[in-house]
């Protein structure tokens, strides 16, 4: 399974991040061309990912571009860029509907079958960012076969619901936290919670992560390279956590090879989703 | 007269004894000490109107040596003001002994030009100054020496200093002088000692001129000649710039992050461990990551040493580190804890690194984490030149307290924007790669072969540990293999070891 | 292709590199580079400049380069971005850029 815990933004103008930023490890790079970019500098930016996706430093990590909403003057070059580039999903912004992520899709194939590479091979995300996306949430994560996660974006997203971002449990962002996770889980997606802006406050970062994590989110987008390394302590399960998943793990391996058809341990019978959870936690640790 | 009774007691002991020393008769309770007669010249004796009556009292000539120390960095105002009044007074062919230079030392390449300074001993030099004696502006090559180094040097005499200006925040009439008091205070003047000790003649320059006694007296009275007060010895404001900032840089702290990952899992990380992580920005943010792992584990350590920041002084203050050693303090929260914490004690630039010393506080750090231009496939490491061959670094405690220590740890990015500093072979070599334990970069680890021991622990910590070569390859496949240099024949710098042979030469660069 | 206007890509941030394209009176190309690590790197990114203008049949055309250390494929992207400035070229052809 892809762990995708850490999606960090990258600028898509910026030379210097674009020459570094893989060495801080996040599960996943995004490109941004849409709100990081002045709209003078989207042409030269396109071209700078366009390069840096072909790259042998980013070989090795999921990359992803954002691209602009395909109603601008900027979305389909935008579009042509990650596919021909080789990117392995594009991130459509401000997702109101199923139709957006139909639209995206049919240029995708166009421009895949133009340059040559196997259709089907560029996977898509959607970031949901008003009341209508997070009420479309669950049309949306199963609009295609291509769709990968989906990801809550809080910033416009409160602006449409006339509030403010809060701290503790951020009452605010609740439903849609939990509107857009069901939405994933219900269609085997993986959920990103939104991004925390205050980049010199790491306390207030992992008060979210600690409530994303809880949720069941998958990980959170990310707009500074520290909170990377944050993030995925955060998401590493503890020492006694990985003890228990590996005495599950030897249990279930034991089990199969006697042909047995039960799981227990300690005397207690362990069901097929625990196993599973075993697993994951492993990974979890392995990689972090 | 009893004079004359012991003119003859004196004569009958000569035959007496031959082997005796020519003695003298007494001739008066201040025969030796005039000054002492009259209240003006018994108090006041030491004061100079100006800098031009110090020149002139310490008996300065053409070709002699003077020398200056680094701490007020590049906030100093004294060497360019009193090289300015030694051209101004017509000096030539003097022999400029700084403990280091900087940026705001550019001027001195006019008196280079006009043959006032012809020679230079530096731990290091910088900017305007160091291109140009890299291109060749200097008939004698410049000497680079390590902190421990100069001292060597002076002990075995090879570098005499004839006169030291020596600026401080503050001192008495009679020259107790120290650097952590005052407005212009940039903590211990560790390098000041040494001059102080072995200058022949010692001038002290000040802003502030106190009231007897002024203690404490870094610098002793029994050690100083002329003291002379100055509207302006150093801008206050630019003491604690420069090497030892503070980050934010994200590629920065995730070396930092790593180095202190290193050092947890090292094996040296026990109760009572000693550190020292000089003044690169990497460096200094890695003792923040300690204090989590310090905390975490319940460790503290016996003592910090070197140049110290702010960032150490904070772990002191809060209990985890014992005790600070400090021959330099790098910032204003350094200089703070040395005035204000007994256990924060200024040491001098013998004590704290010279090789040949009785015993430098070198000798007992477990840790330490050093900078580096460049390192190459046999850990060699460069802090002198660039990789266009300039000179724009310098040595400091690096070669003294990498071969002193248990584990030296070295940090870089691979890469600086297209410069990798990972190489095949340093421009110039400063510190043998036998002394170096560890490499830390932003791509990944690697351990000289030769602590295979040390290697085994990160592996097993699970730290991204590779070669040297490993990470050589990851530097080029981004920058591309860069073309060897061109240099003249010509010799323009020595670089000094510790013990005073010669570890490398640095060649004028062809343009 | 031909650079009829004068335009401007990249900036002077350190890894990054300012290419500037003008018309030239003589309508031949011509290319200047200023860089940080001329020394060891000016032989390469002359070749990337090169390539890329090459690449584009850019046939005339002052470029001048200002490199602070950028990597090939930032070189590569900010001369297509400023030479594709300078011609007024909407349509791409994607094989000529990678």
């Amino acid at each position: 399974m892809k762990l995708r815990r850490s999606m960090l933004f990258v600028p898509g103008d910026n030379a210097a991040m674009l020459s570094t930023s893989f060495v801080y490890k996040p599960d996943s790079i995004m490109f941004d061309l849409e709100d990081a970019v002045s709209p003078r500098e989207k042409d030269s930016a396109r071209l700078l990912v366009f390069q840096a996706l072909q790259h042998a430093a980013y070989r090795d990590v999921e990359t992803v571009v954002r691209v602009n909403s395909l109603d601008s003057e900027f979305g389909l070059k935008d579009l042509e860029v990650a596919v021909r580039g080789g990117a392995d999903v594009v991130r459509l912004p401000k997702t109101e509907n199923a139709q957006a992520i139909g639209e995206l899709e049919a240029h995708v194939v166009r421009i895949e079958r133009a340059c040559g590479r196997p259709v089907g091979v560029t996977k898509i995300m959607a970031a949901i960012e008003s009341a209508s996306g997070v009420v479309n949430a669950v049309s949306i994560a199963i609009a295609s076969p291509r769709m990968i996660a989906i990801a809550l974006a809080g910033f416009d997203y409160l602006v449409d619901m006339r509030t403010k971002r809060s701290n503790g449990w951020q009452p605010e962002l609740f439903y849609a936290r939990a509107a857009v996770l069901h939405a994933a889980r219900a269609a085997r997606i993986d959920a990103f919670d939104v991004v925390y802006g205050n980049i010199s406050d790491d306390a207030g970062f992992l008060r979210e992560v600690k409530i994303a994590k809880r949720l069941g989110f998958n990980g959170k987008s990310l707009i500074h390279p520290k909170q990377v390394e944050l993030l995925h302590k955060a998401y590493a399960p503890t020492e006694e956590e990985v003890s228990h998943a590996r005495r599950v793990i030897a249990a279930a391996e034991d089990a199969h090879r006697k042909g047995l058809g039960v799981v227990s341990l300690d005397g207690k019978m362990i069901d097929p989703p625990v196993i599973e959870e075993a697993e994951m936690a492993l990974q979890l640790a392995e990689a972090s | 007269m009893k004079n004359d009774v012991m003119t003859t007691a004196i004569e009958r002991l000569a035959t007496q004894d031959s082997s005796l020393p020519k003695l003298q008769p007494f001739a008066g309770a201040n025969a030796e000490t005039p000054y002492l007669a009259a209240a003006g010249t018994k108090l006041h004796r030491k004061l100079c109107g100006s800098l031009e009556e110090a020149i002139r009292r310490s008996g300065l000539k053409d070709g002699m040596t003077i020398s200056f120390h680094h701490a007020f960095r590049e906030g100093d105002k004294v060497v360019n003001k009193v090289v300015n009044t030694l051209a101004r007074l017509g000096f030539k062919n003097l022999t400029l002994a700084s403990s280091s230079l900087l940026n705001c030392h550019d001027p001195l390449v006019e008196h280079i030009k006009s043959d006032v300074i012809t020679q230079i001993y530096t731990s290091g030099m910088r900017g305007r100054l160091a291109e140009a004696v890299s291109n060749g502006l200097m008939k004698k090559p410049v000497q680079i020496h390590s902190h421990g180094g100069r001292v060597h040097l002076l002990q075995t005499g090879e570098l005499k200093i004839d006169v030291a200006f020596l600026g401080v925040s503050c001192c008495d009439e009679f020259g107790n002088a120290n650097g952590s008091r005052g407005k212009l205070n940039c903590g211990s003047l560790g390098y000041a000692k040494v001059d102080a000790e072995y200058a022949r003649q010692v001038v002290l320059l000040t802003e502030e001129l106190v009231g007897f006694p002024n203690y404490p007296a870094s610098i002793s009275q029994d050690r100083v000649d002329l003291v002379v007060k100055l509207d302006q010895v150093g801008d206050p404001s630019l003491i604690s710039v420069g090497a030892a900032r503070v980050t934010n840089n994200p590629r920065e702290l995730l070396i930092a992050r790593h180095a202190a990952d290193v050092i947890e899992h090292s094996g040296y990380f026990n109760d009572g461990f000693s550190i020292q992580t000089g003044s690169g920005a990497a460096a200094t943010a890695a003792t923040r990551f300690l204090e989590q792992r310090m905390n975490c584990k319940g460790i503290k350590a016996s003592f910090a040493l070197g140049g110290i920041t702010g960032g150490i002084a904070d772990l002191h203050s809060r209990g985890l580190i014992k005790a600070i050693v400090d021959v330099q303090s790098f910032d204003n929260d350094a200089a703070a804890s040395l005035r204000t914490s007994s256990a924060h004690i200024e040491i001098s630039a013998n004590e704290y690194a010279n090789p040949t010393s009785k015993a430098a506080y070198v000798d007992r750090v477990n840790v330490v984490i050093l900078s580096a231009l460049e390192v190459d496939l046999d850990f060699n490491v460069n802090v002198i030149t660039g990789s266009d061959g300039v000179m724009r670094g310098a040595s400091g405690g690096h070669c003294d307290v990498a071969a002193a220590a248990d584990l030296t740890i070295v940090v870089a990015p691979l890469v600086r924007s297209r410069i990798p500093t990972v190489v095949r072979h340093v421009t110039t070599l400063l510190t043998p790669g036998e002394s170096v334990g560890v490499l830390v970069t932003d791509h990944g680890i690697a351990v000289n072969p030769k602590r295979p021991e040390i290697e085994q622990r990160l592996r097993d910590a699970r730290l991204p540990v590779m070669t040297v070569e490993e990470l050589y390859r990851k530097a080029v496949a981004l920058t591309g293999e860069p073309e060897p240099l061109e240099f003249t024949d010509r010799i323009v710098g020595i670089v000094r070891y510790r013990d005073g042979s010669v570890i490398d030469v640095v060649r004028q660069v062809k343009n | 292709m031909k650079v009829i206007k004068e335009a401007i890509a990249g900036t002077l941030e350190s890894s990054d590199v300012l290419v500037k394209v003008a018309p030239t009176e003589k309508g031949t190309r011509e290319v200047v580079l200023r860089s940080e690590v001329i020394k060891q790197f000016g032989e390469q990114i002359k070749q990337v400049v090169t390539d890329a203008l090459d690449k584009l049949s850019v046939s005339a055309g002052s470029i001048v380069i200002e490199d602070k250390g950028a990597l090939d494929c930032v070189i590569r992207a900010r001369v297509q971005a400023a030479v594709l400035r300078g011609c007024s070229s909407e349509e791409l052809d994607w094989r000529r850029l990678s």
